[in-house]
């Protein structure tokens, strides 16, 4: 009987540690995942505001949690990926202060207005992040909202004291190693065993999001001359992007490099239509009459002197019908013909001429840009309601982004992707195609577990409410891209989530 | 697009679950070291549950038996293709048996049984990736049964009574894989009811073929707890006419099916007994979990779970070793009754093999210490639930799961 009772409580006990149904191969093991011929043990990420998680025009700490290296950091844990520490914001109201001074707005939600309609607003609070407030690092995300490739390698990029001259970035600002050092060389001091890049995106955004008016410099290799909204110089590029690339491997490390999409995959330049302008036969009619001297007898004129094209003419009619039209604005790449038309024989006043001076109408060919949408229609002076926006007013330069315009980027884009793509191949590194994977948002979108994720404006699911910078959900799918395009470099076979799990925009009325 | 966003917004957040297959089969410690045979088996007031007409044939005048069961229950999961896994938090469930009988006459006898057939409890970390299921549950069911059995002659025998049930649930899940409020908190939502109560009523009868061969058969009614007036609180909901969740009422009617038990016992040899009970259990009553939230801005919640009828096959042996101990053990196979693509993860049952043990002590004339272990086995599966819709579009979660669980018992017997 002793016995009996001893064996009794030996299988009790037994039974009650073993308790844990244990599967036959847990995914939690070391080896049911690998990483191939990767080692992840020590992972950074460089890059700009995607690569830091920015979303809804602002960086807070849950979209760091979700930005693609932390993604995939969080998958690499399976095939001994190491810690993966991000300079985490202060709050989720995002927003940043200089000295107590706000110098980046909140966070923008979708807040439903009082005619019932959801729309994105900022968020209401006071940041608490204040930039001054240095964190110590070193930090795996090494992604800088606002870089351009060039200001990677660039001295004093992360020195609070430029911050308001506009020679420094106060987001790197809060966490570079030293008042110069540069972003690449506080990413290389990590040994990292293993990289991310992915550069070169601002190099054309900020000229397209400002509807191209900053400055092409292709052909000027001097990034210290170029104004906040210009193009990069492709060669200029291609040597710091290599510079990078060799800053990076130099310990032997693998990595993955990825390529720059196109502006028109973004809903930033897709939402707002061409012709935006609803007009009745009446009201379109009286518009007309106010530009009939204009097309009938200053472009004919001005072409028959030989001062502007016969096609610059065609394209600089003005004509509005019943339904819906292009609203009028004014783009400088056309001739300014302001001072012309206040000589003889068209002796316009002043404000006629300057109106008239590099006056068109937007076409189908253009895009307008999504904060257009505030501004087109709206009358800026409420004792005249005949001044309005886009039928009277011209919608200024910022708001469109014109056929040339568009091809200086494409050009820029597509020598900046082969830079990318022939450094992948000639170093071995992974390589991720995301100019495709973005066009497939706004070409049917990518199916999931949930519906099907595109790049529709605020219900597409994939961008943020900045309409630039992707959702949880679009950083997801971001990081299976990754993953992927690492699987198959290194014949690794490190799991992707599963992008139904991550959310989209935020629902928040202030 | 505003309709849009609402439609979308409220489509996610809708599938709430309650219990799976959650039976508990615990109703006694004698019973349940036999494989939970017991219909055809006459040895205490356990029979009050098993078969209350077998009471009348009892030797004693009274006889009391009470105990209780620890479940350390265990559900492990994971997803190859993500990696996701997850494991429940043992919770050591309780369930308790009270059981009287008292021999008024020859032919009459008086029964009274509180015990809890039903139930479920279960946690799965905070958020984990089936948090749009369940995060938690915890379901009882108090049955209070008073019987009467009348020996009609010798062979025959008949009893049955009513049975009084009074439940309660308490459950957690988050409204849908991703909303959260401004800072990252899952939104989610608990549903409370307690003190709902039903009636249903047992009938049972006993044949003895011989003194040492009986065969006996029990019938249990369905009842519907229907929770009228229960709590849903929500949690971490954002600031938005588009989330419009805030605390309200819910009604819910959740099932406890009818059981047909049979069985027979053999006693063939001296101080052997062998017993086998077949139990069928009607499930099907199972349909779907219907939540419907008094607040009308809150979209009711309807969770298909289609169960169908389950059997049980069980085996038991016992073996009066000595004057002083009785030596019980048994097997069961208990099947599921979930049928594929229906496999929530609230109470991920397959089909499982079961294995008992135990033993009584006689502790003077009156007085019996009942001792009994259960280990369930379940294999390992891989199965989904498709029944959950976000946006109008089902979402499968699908996955690996393994459980088990590790049941000791303790009980005594009072006999007059």
């Amino acid at each position: 009987m002793k016995n009996l009772l001893k064996y009794t409580f030996a299988a009790l006990t037994i039974g009650l540690v073993s308790c844990e149904p244990e599967f036959d191969s847990p995914v939690t093991d070391g080896g049911f995942y690998s990483s191939g011929s990767a080692n992840l043990s020590k992972f950074v990420a460089v890059g700009n505001s995607l690569t830091a998680g920015y979303a809804d025009g602002a960086l807070y700490i849950t979209g760091q949690n979700n930005s693609y290296p932390n993604i995939m950091a969080q998958q690499f844990e399976f095939v001994g990926g190491g810690d993966f520490t991000q300079p985490l914001m202060n709050d989720n109201i995002g927003g940043l202060l200089l000295g107590g001074n706000q110098i980046a707005e909140n966070r923008l939600v979708l807040a439903v207005g009082a005619d019932g309609n959801p729309s994105p607003v900022r968020l209401d609070g006071t940041p608490t992040t204040d930039i001054t407030n240095k964190l110590s690092g070193p930090f795996n995300n090494m992604g800088v909202p606002g870089a351009k490739s060039f200001h990677l390698v660039t001295p004093g990029y992360g020195n609070v004291a430029g911050v308001p001259v506009g020679t420094a970035n106060p987001y790197f600002a809060r966490f570079a190693s030293s008042e110069n050092v540069k972003v690449i060389e506080d990413a290389a001091a990590q040994s990292p065993t293993f990289f991310s890049l992915w550069i070169g995106n601002n190099d054309i955004l900020s000229y397209a999001t400002s509807g191209g008016s900053g400055v092409d410099q292709t052909g000027n290799i001097d990034p210290s001359t170029y104004g906040s909204n210009d193009i990069t110089d492709p060669n200029v590029f291609a040597s710091v992007y290599n510079a990078q690339v060799e800053a990076l491997t130099a310990g032997g490390a693998k990595g993955v490099l990825v390529n720059i999409p196109e502006v028109t995959s973004i809903p930033y330049f897709t939402t707002v239509p061409t012709n935006a302008i609803p007009l009745d036969a009446a009201t379109a009619a009286a518009v007309n009459a106010n530009f009939a001297g204009y097309n009938t007898q200053i472009l004919p004129g001005l072409a028959g002197m030989g001062i502007i094209s016969a096609e610059e003419a065609a394209m600089r009619m003005i004509n509005f019908s019943a339904g819906q039209n292009f609203p009028i604005t004014t783009d400088k790449d056309l001739t300014d013909i302001t001072a012309i038309l206040q000589g003889p024989p068209f002796n316009l006043p002043a404000p006629t001429a300057a109106l008239l001076g590099q006056l068109r109408q937007v076409n189908s060919d253009d895009l307008v840009v999504l904060t257009a949408s505030s501004v087109l229609g709206s009358t800026p002076d409420p004792n005249n309601p005949q001044g309005v926006v886009g039928v009277s007013i011209p919608l200024a330069d910022q708001f469109v982004l014109a056929k040339s315009e568009q091809d200086r980027i494409t050009a820029a884009t597509n020598s900046y992707n082969a830079t990318i793509q022939g450094l992948a191949s000639a170093k071995g590194l992974a390589f991720v195609d995301a100019k495709t994977a973005l066009a497939r948002l706004s070409d049917g979108g990518i199916p999931y577990d949930g519906g099907v994720l595109t790049s529709q404006f605020v219900t597409g699911g994939a961008f943020s409410l900045d309409g630039v910078h992707p959702t949880a959900r679009g950083y997801a799918y971001t990081a299976n891209m990754m993953i992927q395009a690492i699987n198959d470099a290194y014949d690794a076979t490190i799991p992707t989530v599963q992008i139904g799990y991550y959310p989209t925009i935020t629902l928040a009325n202030n | 697009m505003k309709k849009v966003l609402v439609l979308a917004v409220f489509a996610l957040a809708t599938a709430v679950t309650y219990a799976g297959g959650y039976r508990v089969s615990l109703q006694g410690n004698k019973s349940l070291a036999m494989g939970h045979t017991g219909v055809a088996v006459i040895n205490s007031s356990e029979s009050v549950f098993f078969n209350p007409s077998a009471l009348v044939y009892l030797e004693n005048k009274l006889s009391i038996s009470a105990g209780a069961h620890g479940v350390l229950a265990n559900i492990s999961y994971q997803n190859e293709t993500t990696g996701a896994s997850d494991q429940t938090k043992s919770l050591l469930g309780t369930p308790f048996y009270f059981y009287a009988s008292y021999q008024a006459t020859d032919w009459l006898a008086f029964g009274l049984g509180v015990y809890t057939p039903y139930g479920s409890s279960v946690e799965y970390d905070k958020d984990w990736v089936g948090s749009h299921l369940v995060n938690n549950i915890d379901l009882q069911a108090i049955y209070v049964q008073p019987t009467v059995s009348f020996k009609i002659n010798e062979k025959l025998s008949v009893g049955g009574g009513p049975i009084y049930v009074n439940g309660s649930v308490n459950f957690n899940r988050n409204l849908n894989r991703t909303l959260t409020d401004l800072d990252g908190n899952r939104s989610n939502v608990t549903i409370d009811a307690s003190g709902v109560t039903a009636w249903g009523w047992v009938a049972s009868t006993t044949f003895n073929f011989t003194d040492n061969l009986r065969i006996g058969a029990t019938y249990r009614s369905e009842m519907i707890l229907e929770a009228e007036g229960g709590d849903a609180t929500f949690e971490n909901i954002p600031n938005s006419p588009l989330t419009p969740f805030e605390d309200t009422k819910i009604d819910a009617a959740m099932p406890l099916p009818a059981e047909l038990m049979v069985g027979m016992s053999y006693k063939f040899a001296e101080n052997w007994l062998f017993a086998f009970d077949y139990n069928r259990t009607y499930w099907n009553v199972y349909e779907s979990l219907d939540i419907d939230f008094a607040n009308p801005a809150i979209p009711d919640s309807y969770n298909p779970r289609n169960y169908k009828n389950s059997s049980a096959y069980r085996f038991g042996l016992q073996y009066e070793a000595t004057k002083m101990f009785t030596l019980r053990a048994g097997y069961y196979f208990d099947e599921t009754p979930v049928q594929p693509g229906y496999f929530a993860p609230e109470t991920p049952r397959g089909d499982s093999n079961n294995f008992t043990a135990g033993l009584t002590v006689n502790i003077g004339e009156n007085l019996q210490i009942d001792a009994s272990f259960l280990f369930s086995h379940f294999k390992e599966i891989d199965a989904s639930y498709d029944h959950y819709l976000e946006n109008g579009v089902a979402v499968p979660f699908a996955g690996a799961y393994k459980t088990n669980a590790f049941v000791p018992g303790l009980g005594v017997t009072y006999k007059l």
